[in-house]
């Protein structure tokens, strides 16, 4: 993978702790994958950081390169890959994905 | 760009040959898919190593000619 897009990913979900790899804005979704994320998120209260992969070709291919995983959405919380779609709403039923932002200490909404 | 349901398992199984799969084609399209596929090799895996897991199977099809496959996975039951 090109390196410089490497870099610009891990400095990415480094500096902030909540990002979604996406397609679209977080006001505009573009894919109804990618929405339902946003839904989750909004609707727990988690400020994230959206970044449109549509408007990046690097970006788009060298995200699925970084975390070995084929498919947009992606979740990053303090520079862990969460998943993608159905992980995200699995985890958002069972609580889980509640559990692991406040573990990771990002605030959520209950 | 579509791919059919019997394709999926029969990629999932080479793999994991052990898998349980059931496949449904949500939108009858050949397109939108969503699989539940339990495997013992799943057993003390995280849900995203799972998933990985499956999508090695499917050799770089997933998010190619397979533009959607909901999954879910998991471990059989004692």
């Amino acid at each position: 993978m090109d390196i410089t897009v490497h870099e610009r990913i891990r400095q990415e979900v480094a500096d902030n702790p909540v990002v979604l790899y996406m397609k679209g804005s977080p006001v505009f979704p573009q894919c109804g994958f990618s929405a339902a994320v946003v839904q989750i998120l909004s609707h727990l209260g988690v400020k994230f950081k959206g970044i449109d992969v549509l408007a990046d070709p690097g970006i788009r291919q060298g995200i699925k390169e970084f975390s070995s995983w084929p498919t947009i959405p992606q979740l990053y919380v303090k520079g862990e890959f969460i998943g993608g779609c159905d992980i995200i709403r699995e985890m958002y039923e069972t609580g889980e994905l509640q559990q692991v932002l406040e573990q990771k200490g990002v605030p959520v909404r209950v | 760009m579509a791919m059919d349901a019997a394709m999926i398992e029969r990629l999932i199984k080479e793999s994991l040959p052990d898998a349980k799969v059931s496949i449904e084609d949500l939108r009858g399209d050949g397109d939108h898919y969503a699989a539940h596929v339990v495997s013992a090799a799943f057993r003390g895996k995280t849900r995203v190593q799972q998933h990985q897991m499956v999508y090695q199977a499917l050799r770089g099809r997933m998010g190619n000619e397979l533009h959607a496959l909901a999954l879910q996975t998991g471990a059989p039951e004692d």
